[in-house]
Parts: C-alpha cells; structure tokens; sequence
C-alpha cells in the first residue's frame, strides 16, 4: 500500500472505532485512535495473515495486550475483511460476538484474548517461542500501552525475550503519553523506556505513531534484526484524529454522545477527503 | 507383608512427562526455577530442547505457556502449588481459563506435608481457587500409580487441567490389576454400609487407614477416592450418600471451597445428607516434618478416626 492509501485506510479504521464506541455508549476510543496507524499498517501492510482462513498455520500472530483498545482492533480487522463493517455497531452488546476486550474463541482474526493488563506480552513471547520450537517462519506483533508497562509482568516477558534471544517478537509500545489518571509521568513514570528495554536486549526503535514511512522503515529494521527482540517505542496522540479527545485522558475510556460523535465523524470525513485528493 | 513402597506423587509427575515427551513431540515443559524440586529435571535431561525455564517468572511463565498452547505445543507448567494456583490465578483464569486454552499446570508441593518450608509454601487454598474457572479440570491424585495416569489422560484430553501433587512420598495403593483411571470418575477403594469417606490426594491412604481402625470398632465405612473434583463424579457421590446416609469427606486443604465444599454442593442439591468436612479449618500451616504436621492437623488415619469417631 501507498501511504495515501495507509492513511484512507487508517482514517475507515478510526471511523469505525467513533461507530463502535458511540454505539456502545462506552468503550475506549483514546488509545484505539492513537493506535490506529499502528494497527492499520500491521493488518495492510506487515504481516502475513488471510481473512478468509483467520487460523491458517503459518500466519503471523498479532496480540493486543492492550486489550482495552479492542475497538480500534475489531475495526481494523472488520476494514481488512474479517466480518462486516456494520457488525463494529454490535460492540460490547448482549449477544455480539465483538466483546468489551478481546475474546479469541468469539471473534474472527483474534488471536489472543486480552484485558488484564500485562500479560498479553507473555503470551506472545509464547507464541514466537512455539515457531522457533517448530522451526516455523511465522512473526509474532504485540501492541502494549506505555501505561500497561507499569504492569511487573510485561518486565518478566522483556527479560524472557531479550534472555532466549526471540527475535521473531516485536513488541509496539504505544506512547500516548496518557493514562486514566493523568499523565504517565505524573502517575508512575516508566521512563525511560527506550534505555531500560537496551538493557534487556531488545534492539529498540523510536519513531513517531503517525508517519508511515517511519513505521515501515521501523518493521523493515526489526526484520532484519537476529538475536535480538524489537521493541518499537512510537510516539503518539491519544485521541489522534478527533480534536477535542487529542491529548485528553478523560477520552481514555468513554463514549462520545450524539453531539460529539456528528463533530468527530464530521471531522474523520473532512480528513478522509484531504487524503483521497493527495496526489 | 512386603514393605509398602512410597513415592512422592510429584516424582510420578516427572517421570511422567519423559514417558509423555517420548510419544508427543508437541510436549513441552515449564518451569520458574523449580526444575530440580517439581522433577521435571528429568524431562529437562531427556529433552533439553522441549524445556522452557522461565527464571523465577511465575506469571510469565502462565502467559508463555497459553501462546505455546495456540499454536499447536502441548504446555506443561510446572511449579508449586503456591505459586501455579495461588500466585497466577489471575494469569490461569484470563490467560488459559477464559480461552480454554490447552495448558497442563502440574503444581508440586500443595499442601502441609510440604513439612519445614512452613505455611508461606503451603497451599491449602489451590484446589478452591482452580474449581471455580469454568472449564478447569482438577485431579488430586492419591498415589504414583494415579499421579502417571493422570497426566497421561491430561495430555490427551483438551482442555485447561489443574494437577494437585505432593512433596512427600506415599504409598503406592493402587497397584492392582483391575485399577483403571478415568478423568472424572471416582475410585471405589473399600464398600461399606455404615458411613462413607470421600478423600482425595495424600488423604486417601489414610482413609483407608481409619475405614480399618473403624472396622475394628464394628463400623463398615466405605472409602471412595474422588480423585477429579472438576467435573465431579456426581453419580458415584449420590449413590454412596443414599447407601449410608453419612458422609464424611477428607483433604489435605482447607475445608472451604475443596473437596468438601464440591461433595456438599453435589449433596445439598440432590440429596441432603448430613456431611462432615475433614480438612484444614481456617489456619495456615506451619513448619515441621510432613508425618508430624499430618498428625498435628489430624489427617492421619488415626486424627480421622478420632474425628470421625467424635461425630458419630
């Protein structure tokens, strides 16, 4: 994909996730939006995955450990074709198979059921431990928040990891910056981020979240990478997209009313038009 | 009378796991540095490359072995009771629990006779824990001869399995021809009229030996071994409680939320009956040798004889 056409993409997946969680009338669209680039260029771009066989073998394996941003996932994988975009307005109801936080035996293309903070990590080192063991080629994507890294298990998981050399992990920390109560570095800083994940053998990127050439640059280098772990550290908006959630913790974990749901899609439509005249 | 030969139930699980890594490539083996104490040093030896320590990662090492366990390994974690139940609950209930994932947790060292280490590494609270997340499996095997048969039916059942083992060695009482295991299907050890024991793990042999000590007094108790208290054999359960109309239940654990509570919620429901729950009543352990605290907790065959004496 062109990243004129990463970044219609992205704007379809944020839409989606202001349907959901305006459908919902809860949910957490501040770090699903920031994620979304992330998620975007993951599911269109990086890994080896067929919506149409959602569990064949030798597919790349992505988890959410950030579980709470399943809106942003599920309207990805519904963008990509792993159900119906009109399904994204069933989310968190009764009945759905589109649950408050990921559910792998529910929903099509999930690969790992997630929402406890700081153990989706660990199960994804599992899962590239399993293609080492069997000598398979498959990669395995997890996504954290630079929040849920307060967590002690996500520090077991990078200590395993960067120990047993599993260099077909890549870690994504999202750096929004925020977390429900404030400002990460206010509530209980984890920085530096970047300085304590060289410590543990990671081979570390920074980039910022929302520029696709440094994102594709960023997969291509942990590619590259043997004997080490990736981690990339991106730089985000919490919000990015819809003005009056950027950089707002408050939008971490509520639902816009109608009112703001008509300004955000307002907004998303505004950029995706931008984009689609971008030679 | 030969010697009666005794092995730990946790030396069963190790040598076990060999037999299993010798038929299952997709075995795997995990461990938080406990490989020498929960014996899985043996299939480490046999199979360096199928064994996966974690380092002192209890919860890593659940999540490790939930994201093996999506792509085809078969996981095996393995640590104390403590740390595998009580520790990771939160990681064995959303982790495994939740996706139903087909992990095997062999948790060693659960419950008193774990002797000197004292009440900070004995567990008496894992099989309450476990019982609750749907779709868990528990088996609390009584001897060596169980302990084996019961990871061999874990590995080829799918599904989230708990398995109890023990630190101290116990007598192998199951060594007979016609013994067959059953995930989920009670053992009867001993018929009998007047009352029934329902025990499980390191308790049945000692059942046993009350059901003797009350034979002599002219009581027939029936001994039964419910050795998967999830799913429970609700059957076998009904019909010895209809048989003596008294029941009396034995673990190595406390009494809230064990065996006992899984036999009352069987009883209150179909069939009320007045029940006797022996176990741990509302209090740590403490450190000693593992025969000694077995006395000092009267779960010995001669405290539930006492115990079961002292209620009729």
């Amino acid at each position: 994909m062109t990243n004129k056409e990463l970044k219609i993409t992205a704007t379809k997946v944020r839409k989606g996730i202001v349907e959901a969680v305006h459908s919902a009338k809860s949910g957490h669209p501040g770090g699903s939006l920031s994620a979304a680039d992330m998620f975007t260029y993951l599911y269109f771009e990086e890994m080896n995955i067929d919506p149409k066989d959602p569990k064949k073998a030798d597919r790349d394996r992505f988890v959410l450990s950030k579980g709470h941003t399943a809106p942003g996932l599920y309207s990805t994988l519904a963008n990509r074709g792993y159900f119906p975009v009109e399904d994204l307005k069933t989310l968190r109801k009764l009945g759905s198979y589109l649950q408050g936080h990921p559910c792998m035996t529910e929903t099509p293309g999930v690969d790992m059921s997630t929402g406890s903070l700081g153990q989706g990590v660990s199960t994804a080192v599992g899962m590239a431990l399993a293609a080492k063991l069997s000598g398979a080629s498959y990669r395995v994507y997890t996504l954290t928040g630079d929040g849920e890294i307060q967590e002690g298990q996500i520090w077991e998981a990078f200590m395993f990891a960067g120990a047993k050399k599993i260099d077909n992990l890549t870690v994504v920390i999202d750096n929004n910056g925020l977390q429900i109560d404030g400002k990460i570095d206010d509530v209980c800083s984890p920085y530096p981020i970047d300085k304590k994940l060289e410590a543990f053998n990671f081979n570390v990127i920074c980039i910022d979240g929302h520029d696709f050439d440094q994102i594709r640059d960023a997969f291509a280098k942990a590619k590259e990478c043997k004997g080490k772990p990736t981690a990339i550290i991106m730089k985000t908006t919490k919000g990015k997209g819809v003005s009056y959630m950027e950089n707002q913790a408050g939008w971490h974990g509520k639902a816009p009313n109608d009112e703001e749901y008509e300004q955000a899609m307002k907004e998303l439509d505004e950029q995706l038009a931008k984009y689609e005249a971008e030679v | 009378m030969g010697d009666i030969v005794k092995i730990a139930t946790r030396e069963s699980y190790g040598n076990a796991l060999v037999e299993l890594g010798q038929k299952n490539p997709d075995v795997v083996v995990l461990d938080a540095d406990l490989a020498g104490a929960t014996k899985t040093s043996t299939f480490k030896k046999a199979f360096p490359d199928r064994h996966i320590d974690c380092g002192i990662a209890e919860a890593n090492m659940t999540g490790i072995a939930a994201g093996l366990s999506t792509c085809g390994k078969i996981p095996f974690v393995s640590s104390f009771a403590m740390f595998a139940a009580g520790r990771n609950f939160e990681q064995v209930r959303n982790s495994i629990g939740y996706p139903h994932l087909n992990v095997k947790i062999g948790a060693t060292h659960a419950g008193i006779t774990v002797g000197e280490d004292g009440a900070s590494h004995q567990c008496l609270e894992d099989v309450a824990l476990m019982r609750t997340i749907p779709g868990m499996t528990v088996i609390v095997p009584s001897d060596d001869i169980e302990a084996k048969a019961a990871v061999m039916a874990a590995a080829e059942t799918e599904g989230p399995f708990y398995m109890r083992f023990g630190r101290a060695a116990v007598p192998v009482i199951n060594d007979r021809p016609d013994y067959k295991f059953e995930v989920g299907k009670a053992v009867v050890l001993k018929d009998g009229t007047d009352m029934v024991i329902f025990a499980n793990g390191v308790c049945v042999a000692e059942a046993l030996g009350a059901a003797e000590k009350l034979a002599a007094d002219g009581i027939n108790a029936a001994v039964v071994n419910i050795h998967t208290v999830k799913p429970i054999d609700k059957d076998t359960i009904l019909e010895f409680a209809k048989k003596t109309n008294r029941v009396f239940t034995v673990e190595e654990h406390s009494v809230i939320g064990g065996l006992g509570s899984a036999v009352c919620d069987v009883l209150a429901e179909e069939y009320p009956v007045k029940v006797t729950k022996i176990g741990v009543y509302d209090r740590f352990g403490k450190s000693g040798p593992a025969g000694a605290l077995m006395k000092e907790f009267q779960l010995d065959a001669e405290g539930i004889y006492n115990q079961i004496k002292a209620k009729i």
